[in-house]
This record gives C-alpha cells, sequence and structure tokens, in this order.
C-alpha cells in the first residue's frame, strides 16, 4: 500500500512550518487535517507558544520525533467547527490544546484523570496517531482534536499570553499540587528561570507559597524579584550563598533540563523536603544516598498533567491574573528564535503570532 | 588531660572494639556513667549484627572514631532506674535501637521525629554532650535516658527481638510514611538480609502482596516458602524483570553495595516509590526520565522515632513478626563479620552477650 503524502491524506488543507530533519531547520509545509469528526472540535490556531520541547523534537534529541515533525502545542485559537456530538464548545469559542491530543480512554491512569501518564498517549505532534499518520502541532494554520483534549480559555485570560500556560503551565502547576508544595507558608524553590521557571513563580505565589528563585545567572535576579514576585534569589554558583540557604526549603521545582548536580540542590531542603524535576537531562545525575536517608528526603518527577487538571490550572490562572512574559514573533522568526531560546536568550516565552504572520 | 575510656565514668563496662579501620573487634574496657534521674541501667542480653556495624568499623562512612564499641540491636534488662524513670521498673525486658539521645525541644523532637533531629546522638561511634565517645551494645551493659528505651512485648523472644531494634523499625518507618499499608498493593523488596527479612513479614501482615528481589535464585525457596513472600524475581534475568515492568506499587531498596536503579524504577507503576535504606559509600546513578514520565519518586528514610519504634514492636508482637537469627557468641564476632560481608546469613547474627562477653573476657 502506497502511504498518502501529508498534503493528501486528510480532506482538509492546512499549512504550517515543519522540520524535516535532525538538523530541526524549520520550513513552510504544506499538509492536511482530519474532517471534524462526531467528537472533534476544529479551531483556527490564533497563538502557539515556542516550547523547549519542540526544539527537543525537531532535533530528535530524544530519539522517536517522526518527520516532517510540525511542533506546537501551547496551542491557542477560535473554534470553527464542532462534530455533531460535542457539547461543551460551539463556534466562537476561545479554546486550546496542549501536550496531548489522544489517549487510550480505559486504562487506570485514564480513568484517573491522568490521561497524560497513559501508555498509549498520543502526543500533539511528532507521534503516530491511531491511523497511523503523523500527529502535526501548533505551528500551523488549523487543529483538529477531540473535545476531551480541548481546554476552554476564560475571556479575561488573554490568548498570547495563556497560549504557554497549556504546556509550561501545568508542568509547573500540576507538581506543586501532587507533592504538597501549594500549602500557604511553605518556602519552595525554582531552579531555572525560563519558560517553567517563571510560570512556577507566579503559580506558586499565588498559592501564598514563598518562592525563592535558584539560577545560574545573577543577571536575571532584579527580574524575579520586582518583576515576577520571587521573594528572594539565589545564585546557584555562590558557595556562600547556597551554604547559608541550607536547610530552608520545603520543595524544589527544578526545570533544568540540562544535567546539572542535585547533591546541592537536596542540601537546600528541610528534612522531608521534596525535589521534584519537570526538566528531563538525557543523562542520569549522581543521587547520594545518604542525602535522601538522612533527612527522609524525595526526588520525584512530573509530567504534565491531564486534562482535568489542565482545566484547572487555566481556570486558576485566570481567576489570578497568571499569564506568561512573552516575546511575539513572526513565524518566519521561528528559527532564529530557537537558536536564541537555546542559549536562554527570551524573557520567558516565545509565542508565535500564527494568525497574522503564517502566510502560505 | 582527656581520661582513658576506663576512667572517664564511674562504673566499670567490657565489650569488643574495633581499634582501627581493619574493622576487627577484640576485647576492650571501658565505663558507663552514672545513672541520672532519667536514665535506666541495663544488664545486655542480645544484641543483633547490623551491616551498620561492619561499614561503621571499617570507616567506609569516613566518620568513624576509635576505638568503637558497635552495636545497636540491644535487648537487656533493667538493673537500675533514675528518680523520674516512671514507665519503666528494674527487671523490665527493654531494647535500645539506634539513638540515645537528642535535644528534645526542636519541631521534629516535638513530633516525635527524634531521629531526624539535628543534634540526634547515636548509640555508638557518636559523642555525648559530655565529651565523651558513645559506646555500643557489643557490651554488657548500657546507661540511657528512658526516653529512648523501648518495653519489648512479653510474648518475643529476646534474641529474635534485637534485630527490630534496627533493621524493624528501618522498614516499619518508611512503610508508613510511603503509604504503603493498603491491602492487596504490591510491594517489591530489593535483597533479602537483614532489613529485606522483617519487610517480607512486616509487608504480608500490612496485606501487601510481596515479591522479594534478588540477584541469585539460591534464596527463592526460602522466599516463598518460610518468608511468605508471594513471588520472587532474579535481577540479572532480563526477560523475568521486563514481565514485570510497570506491576509495583512500592519498592524497597535495602541493597547497601552500589547498584542501578534504573530496572528497578522500571518496576514501578505510574506514581510509583522506591524507598531506598541502604547507605552505599559512593553515589547511585538516578535516571530523570522515568521519574518524570511515570511521576515517579525516590525517597529516603533513617530509622523512626521512638514512638514509631515502640509501635512497631507492638505490632511486630501482634503479628507474631520476629527476626531470623543467628545466635553467635561474642568471640565469634570477627568471623561473623565476615560472613556478613558476604550476605552469608539468615538472616541477622546476633550476639548472645549475657551468655557469652565475660567469657570472653578470660
Amino acid at each position: 500500500m502506497v502511504s498518502k503524502s501529508p498534503e493528501l491524506e486528510h480532506p482538509k488543507p492546512a499549512f504550517g512550518w515543519a522540520a524535516r530533519d535532525q538538523s530541526g531547520l524549520l520550513s513552510p509545509f504544506k499538509f492536511s487535517r482530519r474532517e471534524t469528526a462526531e467528537n472533534d472540535v476544529a479551531f483556527k490556531v490564533l497563538y502557539c507558544g515556542i516550547c523547549h520541547s519542540d526544539l527537543h523534537m525537531t532535533k530528535n534529541e530524544w530519539g522517536v520525533t517522526q518527520y516532517p515533525c510540525i511542533p506546537g502545542h501551547e496551542i491557542v485559537g477560535i473554534v470553527t467547527e464542532v462534530g455533531s456530538k460535542v457539547e461543551k464548545f460551539k463556534v466562537g469559542d476561545r479554546v486550546g490544546v496542549g501536550c496531548m491530543v489522544g489517549s487510550c480512554r480505559s486504562c487506570d491512569s485514564c480513568h484517573n484523570n491522568l490521561e497524560n501518564y497513559c501508555p498509549k498517549m498520543i502526543l500533539t505532534y511528532g507521534a503516530k496517531n491511531y491511523d497511523g499518520t503523523i500527529t502535526y502541532g501548533g505551528y500551523s494554520d488549523i487543529m483538529v482534536a477531540n473535545e476531551h483534549f480541548i481546554v476552554r480559555i476564560p475571556d479575561n485570560l488573554s490568548l498570547d499570553v495563556g497560549a504557554p500556560l497549556l504546556c509550561a503551565g501545568i508542568t509547573v502547576y500540576s507538581p506543586l499540587r501532587y507533592f504538597g508544595l501549594d500549602k500557604p507558608g511553605m518556602h519552595v524553590g525554582v531552579v531555572g528561570l525560563g519558560g517553567l521557571g517563571h510560570v512556577a513563580v507566579k503559580f506558586a505565589k499565588a498559592m501564598g507559597v514563598k518562592v525563592t528563585v535558584i539560577s545560574t545567572s545573577p543577571n536575571k535576579k532584579q527580574e524575579a524579584v520586582e518583576n515576577l514576585g520571587a521573594d528572594s534569589f539565589l545564585v546557584s554558583r555562590d558557595q556562600d550563598q547556597m551554604q547559608a540557604a541550607m536547610g530552608t526549603l520545603d520543595g524544589i521545582i527544578d526545570t533544568v533540563s540540562a544535567v546539572h548536580p542535585m547533591p546541592p540542590l537536596l542540601a537546600l531542603l528541610k528534612s522531608h523536603g521534596k525535589l521534584v524535576l519537570v526538566g528531563a537531562p538525557v543523562k542520569p545525575l549522581e543521587l547520594h544516598a545518604f542525602a535522601l536517608i538522612s533527612g527522609r528526603k524525595i526526588v520525584g518527577g512530573s509530567c504534565i498533567g491531564g486534562m482535568k487538571e489542565t482545566q484547572e490550572m487555566i481556570d486558576f490562572a485566570a481567576k489570578h491574573n497568571i499569564t506568561a512574559n512573552v516575546e511575539v514573533i513572526p513565524m518566519d522568526y521561528v528559527n532564529t528564535a530557537m537558536e536564541r531560546m537555546l542559549k536562554g536568550d527570551v524573557r520567558y516565552r516565545f509565542v508565535i503570532d500564527v494568525a497574522k504572520t503564517l502566510n502560505p | 588531660m582527656a581520661k582513658s575510656p576506663e576512667e572517664e565514668h564511674p562504673h566499670k563496662a567490657f565489650g569488643w572494639a574495633a581499634k582501627d579501620t581493619s574493622g576487627i573487634l577484640s576485647p576492650f574496657h571501658f565505663s558507663r556513667r552514672d545513672n541520672g534521674v532519667e536514665d535506666v541501667t541495663i544488664k545486655i542480653l542480645y544484641c543483633g549484627v547490623c551491616h551498620s556495624d561492619l561499614h561503621a568499623a571499617k570507616n567506609e562512612w569516613g566518620f568513624s572514631r576509635y576505638p568503637m564499641v558497635p552495636g545497636h540491636e540491644i535487648v537487656g534488662l533493667v538493673t537500675k532506674t533514675g528518680s523520674n524513670v516512671m514507665k519503666l521498673k528494674v527487671d523490665d525486658r527493654v531494647g535500645v535501637g539506634v539513638m540515645v539521645n537528642s535535644c528534645k525541644s526542636c519541631e521534629y523532637c516535638h513530633q516525635d521525629l527524634e531521629n531526624y533531629c539535628p543534634q540526634m546522638i547515636f548509640t555508638y561511634n557518636a559523642q555525648n554532650h559530655d565529651g565523651t565517645r558513645t559506646y555500643g551494645g557489643y557490651s554488657n551493659t548500657i546507661v540511657v535516658d528512658q526516653h529512648f528505651v523501648v518495653r519489648i512485648p512479653d510474648s518475643m523472644p529476646s534474641d529474635g527481638c534485637a534485630p527490630l531494634l534496627c533493621a524493624g523499625i528501618t522498614v516499619y518507618s518508611p512503610m508508613k510514611y510511603y503509604g504503603m499499608t493498603e491491602p492487596g498493593k504490591h510491594l517489591g523488596i530489593v535483597g533479602l538480609g537483614g532489613l529485606g527479612h522483617v519487610a517480607v513479614k512486616i509487608g504480608k501482615a500490612f496485606g501487601l502482596k510481596v515479591t522479594v528481589i534478588s540477584s541469585s535464585s539460591r534464596k527463592e525457596r526460602e522466599a516463598l516458602d518460610r518468608l511468605g513472600a508471594d513471588s520472587f524475581l532474579v535481577s540479572n534475568d532480563p526477560a523475568k524483570m521486563k514481565a514485570a515492568f510497570g506491576t509495583m506499587d512500592y519498592i524497597i531498596d535495602t541493597v547497601s553495595a552500589v547498584h542501578a536503579l534504573a530496572p528497578f524504577l522500571s518496576l514501578l507503576k505510574t506514581n510509583g516509590k522506591l524507598v531506598t535504606l541502604g547507605l552505599p559509600e559512593k553515589p547511585l546513578e538516578l535516571p530523570i526520565f522515568p521519574l518524570v514520565l511515570g511521576r515517579k519518586l525516590v525517597g529516603g528514610s533513617d530509622v523512626g522515632g521512638m514512638k514509631e519504634t515502640q509501635e512497631m514492636l507492638d505490632f511486630c508482637a501482634k503479628h507474631n513478626i520476629a527476626a531470623d537469627v543467628e545466635v553467635i557468641q561474642m568471640d565469634q564476632i570477627n568471623t561473623a563479620m565476615e560472613r556478613l560481608a558476604k550476605s552469608d546469613v539468615r538472616y541477622r547474627f546476633v550476639i548472645d552477650v549475657a551468655n557469652s562477653l565475660s567469657q570472653s573476657q578470660l
């Protein structure tokens, strides 16, 4: 059987930018979207955030990428069509799609609103759909997704600054809740002040938590404290500062995906403290068992969040006026944006103005 | 000028001590303090040989000071009580575990978590407030603050109960803290030694399904037939390990040698928890992807507080749980240590102190 080209495999013509190979360079790409099935919602993409995962995926750093790869899983837009069985959404609604577009809907994880941990979960892009076609993400003009994987964006949350919450937001919100680091009066550290980190500061503050940002860059201190509301700032390379802060944190959300040492972070924790990693270094980190044992400390991980929690997070953000700090860019700036993101040169998320700048 | 161990306290004591990093133990004369108002004096009957005793005797963790009398799984009889001691009386059968003091005023002490008090004092190889060293249970007598003494339930055998004072609480405490007590859930136990075999018994008493994970199959029959484990997994068998991926709610890792964590993380279900209890000399490698993709966690735990230690003993008495022991004479201790290093014991050596220590003085 000859598989159809991306342009012909589905009935709705679509256009986006895709990476063709491991160079990760993106360029215009014609493809197609499926017909809006009875449980589907189709929407016109207005904005899409650029997540660091987009860079990892386009360059196949995790070894799982299907090419051509249209990235983008912080997608927001306006509903243009709903399937016949869709009741939660209607044309004109402001909606978003995050990192997933499918799951088995029948396993333990799915039954517990943890679709993100379903072994058959389907990523928004770069993955194989159940029908054998490749999923294409939000650096494109239209999206079609099952309504279960669509969230509503409240009216008071602007779409450009709300888009990054669909990945960055839920990625930090979920562990703050699951690991119980959301109690007023607690003291939580955030390692890394990028897309994830800056949103973590805002969520934690809104939960009544005292926040210390831990970063290798002293020049981010002023922003962290004055703009983002962090209570304090630790330069992780400064031994004296780190020493003085030992045993002060109830928890740490570690957003750094590069390999980095754990012992100094574990030392910052009080007894019974929790270090939660949301960035995923590809190499193992060194664990000194003594550091966990002597204080009954925990190292855990977390990966985005389920659909129910993603909606809860969006509603929480809307209620507390939490938005991402973004630099809006045109579609054809995307390769430059990727290079800048790699160097941490963005405060703190690029968001592609898809509707206005994606031109076939 | 500092007094010798024999002279620094008023009451003569005798035990076996390691004198240097060879870890070889030999007779040692020292002394115990006066019985203070809060203290009890204990004639030691039995003392378990914990793997930590071996690590410490050989300075494997780098903070040993010599001479060192190890032993923190102590069972004995009260011979004297201080004027403030109400809960205990002479001839009571009591136990002392890993700690003999703490600050009693910090948030941890107030929450019955003396084991996490920054000023907690270990039963041996630590410094007392008066500057003298603490000496452990490979000795004829010990004087301990009543708060750090537990009562041995009447139904428990002294020799089989001694190891519970470290091994028992070391596995019981994390099973409670990490929520490993839901009947029907699946617990994996890595390593079938002093800690592991007690964890099997306690796990079964909690109603858990228990799988023993071991590097060799030689312990399989014991694990299943005698200890009551539900299944046995050889960790060196890749096919069997793969078949067990994603089947366990929790894992207790008792292994103190350096080993790979990745295969054990794969055995966990989503949201699974791996608790590491062994103290290897070198760091372990922790892969992060499995933690993130499965929301798994790795946690530690360090013995337990005094209240929980008593609770653990009462729980074990209720469920007829005691350690499986090989009783030895004091002068066999060095051979026992060598065998322990090779895991050649089912599953704890316990020194018959009362009946063999004085003989060893001759």
